[in-house]
């Protein structure tokens, strides 16, 4: 529909073409210093949306990612590859280590629900963690029907239909718009963001939100460290 | 079942993005980041390298060993047209033609990248892009830059310089090639050599002498703009070279060839002003192509270093070799930030000939060392062509004869200076 915008959430990662090294202290990878780029499956959840707004389906694409600052080369990044906006959820360095789909689910939550989001696209999974959580998560919690390893995926009217790859084959699913999707890895193939759409300046305009905002902490069945988060919207001119 | 052998190749490749980066990464090559902070790069032109070096790396990357070993570019068409989507074929060509509009130290950087996964195909980029189509954005009138720019940054045509010939290359004044008026058109006579792109060009800018008589002899010169198909214009065989194989280089024949006035680049006679503004501008561009060069030699190098083993060790370790490892990086760095300042310069209007053939002599002085270096790094593999170390150093000499002889970059600079305390 042309009043539909779709929320896109996409995580900076270490590049897939890296060796991945052991910190000598064993507690995880050393991510120093190493390439970091935005998540392959996340890339592809881009595509599907920009390309849905190319075809009119879709009227504004919104990028999403939470992090420490330098979320925003893998913002700039989607912007230029055609999303409209992009929003940074910054979080400490110190926090970041514990940001996990849980507290991501629902950060997007809420965004979808401010942005009034009619359709959340996602890539399936994260290729350092594997987790494969945060589109679900964030379908429960917005109660919204889910598409997951989308395959192809077709907007009609108020209704998405998504192919989906399980592991018996395809299976074919109709849902009702607002929708969450997640995007799996023969959905499309990402274009590759031409020069002039990488030089385009950026105007940023800080828009914040307290930390104490309730809706980013709803009342938890599971004890969580709440998260100092602020926003800040970056937008291309 | 089809489906289960399906999910079987799904299973493998489920977290590759695309099939060539499987493949890219089973040979076990990967490549050195570059500090991009160190080298000045603004967060745009960072972000820019990072786009056209994974393009690069999965699209032309995997091909240049065959590129290489064939002396030919199968898909050269099809690259072109995706370099002309990615907007890298019209980097300094003002939006309103559908240029990218950017400057000569983008150009640079994306010389770099496509130099440091094959730099014959690199080379062929720099003529296009620079040599024809800069030429013309600078020297054309608008009737000719909206008739041949549109193909040649959509990368439907490509573009070709030709000055030297088989008797004039340094002494690039002395050509030969004659071009006479008779009526609407002038009639060329005469060939030109070591012309890159020559064989696969649409559009060439040619150098021809309109007055055999004029004192000094460089006011004779005028450039045309030469269609491919043009009566009496033809190419003759692929030269086989040392290096830069697959940039095809050619002859050019012109037998009476018939050139419209309208196609005159420039001013009548005054095309030695084409032609010297323009070497300065490529030189500085065609810097680009070494720094790719000795980026690739450390991309293939240090790794290896690391993996070798030798008395016990990986042979990285070793005083000698750290002693290497440190030489090249600092040449290919010392290098980088010299073209890049001239390359900053330069756009802001600020362009001297005296460094922009300072840049392209030390560059490529030292992709020659350093590529030197890599194969000795590698030892008895880098002496061997299942390794690309031979390749690398074959195309690094050719920086230091194409774009004026490295003799040549010294009496500019010489000359510049006597010119100060004249």
């Amino acid at each position: 529909m042309a009043e539909l915008r779709a929320l896109v959430g996409v995580k900076r990662v270490i590049d897939y073409a890296v060796k991945i090294r052991v910190k000598p202290d064993k507690t995880g990878v050393v991510t120093d210093g190493v390439k970091h780029s935005m998540n392959p499956f996340c890339e592809i959840a881009v595509e599907e949306a920009v390309r849905l707004k190319e075809k009119k389906l879709v009227k504004e694409v919104i990028a999403v990612s939470c992090g420490p600052k330098q979320c925003q080369e893998t913002l700039r990044t989607a912007l230029a590859m055609g999303a409209d906006r992009g929003i940074h959820v910054e979080v400490p360095e110190s926090e970041a280590e514990r940001l996990g789909p849980l507290q991501v689910s629902r950060v997007l939550t809420a965004l979808a629900q401010k942005e009034k989001a009619g359709l959340v696209l996602l890539g399936k999974q994260a290729i350092d963690d594997d987790c494969n959580q945060t589109g679900q998560m964030t379908a429960a919690m917005l109660d919204w029907p889910q598409g997951t390893f989308a395959s192809k995926l077709t907007l009609e009217g108020d209704k998405v239909t998504v192919e989906r790859e399980i592991d018996g084959g395809l299976e074919t699913i109709r849902l009702k718009l607002p929708a969450v999707v997640t995007a799996d890895l023969r959905l499309n193939e990402p274009r590759y963001a031409t020069l002039p759409n990488i030089m385009r300046r950026t105007t940023r305009q800080p828009g914040r939100w307290e930390a104490t905002n309730p809706s980013l902490h709803r009342p938890p069945s599971v004890v969580l460290q709440p998260l100092p988060v602020q926003v800040y919207h970056c937008t291309y001119s | 079942m089809a489906v289960a052998a399906w999910q079987g190749c799904a299973r493998l490749s489920w977290w590759r993005v695309r099939p060539a980066a499987l493949f890219a990464s089973r040979r076990g090559y990967s490549t050195m980041p570059v500090d991009d902070t160190i080298n000045g790069l603004n967060e745009e032109q960072k972000q820019m390298r990072q786009t056209v070096f994974r393009f690069l790396q999965q699209h032309l990357a995997p091909k240049a060993r065959e590129i290489d070993q064939t002396n030919e570019f199968k898909d050269l068409r099809e690259f072109w047209k995706q370099l002309g989507h990615l907007g890298v074929l019209g980097i300094t060509v003002p939006a309103q033609y559908g240029g990218s509009g950017l400057g000569f130290l983008d150009h640079v950087v994306v010389m770099e990248e496509i130099s440091r996964a094959s730099a014959s195909v690199g080379l062929s980029y720099g003529a296009h892009s620079n040599l024809c189509v800069n030429q013309l954005v600078r020297n054309g009138n608008e009737t000719q830059k909206e008739k041949y720019l549109p193909k040649l940054i959509s990368g439907e045509h490509i573009g070709a310089l030709a000055m030297s010939e088989p008797s004039a290359g340094s002494d690039v004044v002395s050509m030969k090639l004659k071009a006479e008026k008779k009526g609407d058109y002038y009639i060329l006579n005469g060939t030109k050599f070591w012309i890159t792109n020559g064989p696969d060009a649409d559009v060439l800018i040619v150098y021809a002498k309109t007055d055999m008589s004029a004192v000094p002899v460089s006011r004779g010169i005028t450039a045309f703009i030469v269609e491919k198909g043009m009566p009496g214009f033809s190419t003759s065989q692929k030269l086989d070279k040392l290096g830069m194989r697959g940039s095809n280089t050619c002859e050019l024949i012109f037998e009476n060839c018939k050139v419209p006035v309208s196609n005159v680049l420039g001013h009548l006679n005054k095309g030695v002003y084409v032609l010297m503004s323009g070497l300065d501008l490529e030189r500085l561009v065609l810097a680009g192509g070494p720094l790719g060069i000795m980026q690739a030699v450390l991309d293939h190098t240090i790794p290896y270093l690391h993996v070798r083993e030798a008395f016990g060790q990986k042979i990285g370790h070793f005083q000698l070799m750290q002693g290497k490892m440190a030489d090249m990086y600092t040449r290919l760095t010392t290098s980088r930030q010299y073209v890049y300042n001239v390359a900053k310069a330069c756009d802001e209007g600020h362009h001297t000939p005296k460094d922009c053939a300072g840049v392209i002599l030390y560059a490529a002085e030292s992709a020659t060392q350093v590529a030197l270096d890599g194969i000795q790094c590698l030892g008895g593999n880098g002496y061997i062509n299942d390794f690309p170390m031979g390749r690398f150093l074959r195309d690094a000499k050719l920086y230091e004869i194409g774009a004026g002889t490295s003799e040549i970059r010294r009496l500019v600079i010489g000359r510049a200076f006597n010119e100060a305390f004249k």
